[in-house]
């Protein structure tokens, strides 16, 4: 993938309140050309409104935004030639066929219909041209909604909670979808509530909690920076195995339970220390894995609880 | 207006799919106006009772004709609130559609209805009792369309109010029903009480019944420039407010 710096979409200082309810408040980041960008939080954080402001449905209150150089709010129908949208929670009419939508939105792009009937092919619905859309599974629906996001081969798609409610299978079918569309040379705006998503599929994530962008980096980046801590679980029944774990420079903590332990460290050469302090004093050792914490771990710490709470 | 045709094309056919709906509305006016005019006159071209010829003459055709605005109108309603619920309005809107393309579309497609079933109770009624309608049937069905617009502005509001797919249908019967109890429909509004006459001439059905019964009968246009001014007026004032009102989620 090519790296780029060039940016999309750039957001400053956006509020946006109903009633008394301030929805985001202060939010700015930057997406950058050809990146699946995440926004992620859990559900109310103010991803989807985030989102709508950015697509130019919602405007906000205060802040300014700019989508390919456009304002989204004001050149709204300008905007729309050139982006593709998948909303969370739409339906379409129950008794659409899947062409008849696909036909709908090509003419309302003024593309041809074989671009539609292709996209159709590729998301592997071309079996159900033919059916309602109320007779689509979830994950077939999902994937007409990307067929009609990309329809217009537009440079920014935007995806709400592209996964929510489908099963393991078909949400990593869709991630492989995503990765296509960035394949194809354009930048993905997506938002999710779900960690593991995110840390698959974007390149770079912005942690939104009430309605505040926390942080903004690589999965990985993130990773490194707030949660720096790695451990090594191993059972060994290796005699003085705990004061010499204990000895090593970048390890902080070992606790034990019975001949299973765990050490924690961090920086980079803590692992490499654990395993020449193994061989050094030949120990055996019975069971060994790493554990790295994720970006679950990361928002545990910058928000003090679970997403999933 | 990009999109336009295509999307009432759409909506049509999606409509028609729906069995219990099309038949609604496309057959069950017809039926009505037959079995009862068959009920009246049993076939033999003179009524049974005295008044029937009138009745079958002029007042049941726009009996069924108010009722088919009427049906068009709450079908309106429902299907709005039912697209608003799912987010089908939603996702119609983030794309080139305008907005008002996409309300448009419906409104033609149900007054696309009105004069298909209008059309299929003139040739029935033609050929049912061949002597009983002469009505200027062009200038009727352009009656009929007007007066479905005007109350259809009612129905954009009751569908801006009414937040839920549940509850449209109801809210919508409970405005519209009551209101030709007093549109001189079933009791001329002279014979009203004093008070509720007045009440009669606020409602915009009453100008619509006095529309349809007199071009009918074969009254001019000219004889009912007051209840197209009515029915404008009270068009205006309901697509202000619903332009105001109308909720897109």
């Amino acid at each position: 993938m090519a790296v780029s710096t060039r940016s999309v979409i750039s957001v400053a200082g956006v509020r946006k309140t109903y009633g008394q309810t301030v929805a985001v408040d202060e939010v700015s980041f930057e997406v950058r050309d050809v990146e699946i960008f995440g926004l992620i939080g859990p559900n109310g954080a103010g991803k989807t409104t985030t989102m709508e402001c950015v697509e130019g449905i919602r405007k906000p209150d205060r802040g300014s935004i700019s989508v390919l150089g456009l304002d989204p709010f004001r050149d709204v129908y300008q905007l729309q030639d050139r982006i593709g949208v998948q909303l969370q929670q739409a339906h379409l009419q129950k008794r659409i066929k899947v062409w008849e939508a696909v036909h709908l939105w090509a003419s309302l792009y003024k593309k041809p219909v074989s671009h539609g009937e292709r996209l159709l092919e590729q998301l592997g619905l071309a079996d159900k041209r033919n059916a309602w859309f109320m007779t689509l599974s979830g994950g077939q629906q999902q994937r007409l909604f990307i067929a009609l996001a990309l329809i217009n081969d537009p440079e920014v798609v935007f995806l709400d909670e592209l996964t929510t409610g489908l099963d393991p299978q078909a949400r990593r079918a869709i991630w492989e979808l995503v990765r296509g569309i960035r394949a194809r040379g354009k930048t993905v705006f997506m938002t999710t509530h779900l960690m593991e998503e995110a840390e698959r599929l974007c390149d770079r994530v912005a942690i939104i909690e009430h309605g505040r962008i926390i942080d903004v980096d690589s999965p990985q980046g993130l990773v490194d920076k707030h949660c720096p801590d790695r451990s090594v679980v191993l059972t060994t029944e290796a005699p003085l195995a705990e004061e010499r774990f204990r000895a090593l420079r970048s390890v902080t903590d070992v606790t034990r339970d019975a001949t299973r332990f765990t050490i924690h460290g961090r920086g980079d050469g803590f692992i490499t220390e654990v395993i020449q302090c193994l061989a050094e004093h030949q120990m055996r050792v019975d069971s060994f894995r790493t554990e790295q914490p994720t970006l679950e771990d990361v928002f545990l710490r910058l928000t003090g609880h679970s997403i999933r709470d | 207006m990009r999109g336009l045709f295509q999307l009432t094309w759409l909506e049509i056919k999606i409509f028609l799919r729906e069995p219990l709906g099309a038949i609604g509305t496309l057959f069950v006016p017809v039926a009505v106006f037959l079995v009862v005019g068959r009920a009246m006159n049993r076939g033999t071209g003179t009524p049974r009772t005295p008044g029937g010829l009138e009745f079958m003459q002029t007042g049941l055709p726009v009996m069924v004709s108010v009722f088919m605005a009427i049906s068009a109108v709450i079908s309106l309603v429902t299907i709005i609130s039912i697209y608003r619920e799912g987010g089908i309005l939603k996702r119609l809107r983030a794309t080139p559609l305008r907005p008002y393309t996409i309300l448009s579309a419906h409104v033609l497609a149900k007054l696309l209805f009105t004069a298909v079933t209008l059309t299929m109770m003139i040739l029935a009624g033609r050929r049912f009792y061949p002597a009983g309608l002469q009505a200027p049937v062009i200038s009727f069905a352009f009656a009929l369309l007007l007066s479905t617009l005007a109350i259809l502005s009612i129905g954009f509001v009751i569908a801006s109010v009414v937040r839920t797919a549940r509850f449209a249908q109801p809210v919508s019967a409970i405005v519209f029903y009551p209101m030709l109890g007093l549109s001189g429909l079933f009791v001329p509004v002279e014979a009203l009480p004093s008070g509720l006459q007045w009440v009669a001439k606020l409602l915009p059905m009453t100008y619509v019944v006095s529309l349809l019964s007199g071009i009918w009968t074969g009254e001019p246009w000219s004889a009912h420039l007051g209840d197209l001014a009515a029915l404008a007026i009270a068009g205006a004032i309901f697509v202000a407010i619903s332009a105001r009102v109308f909720r897109w989620e």
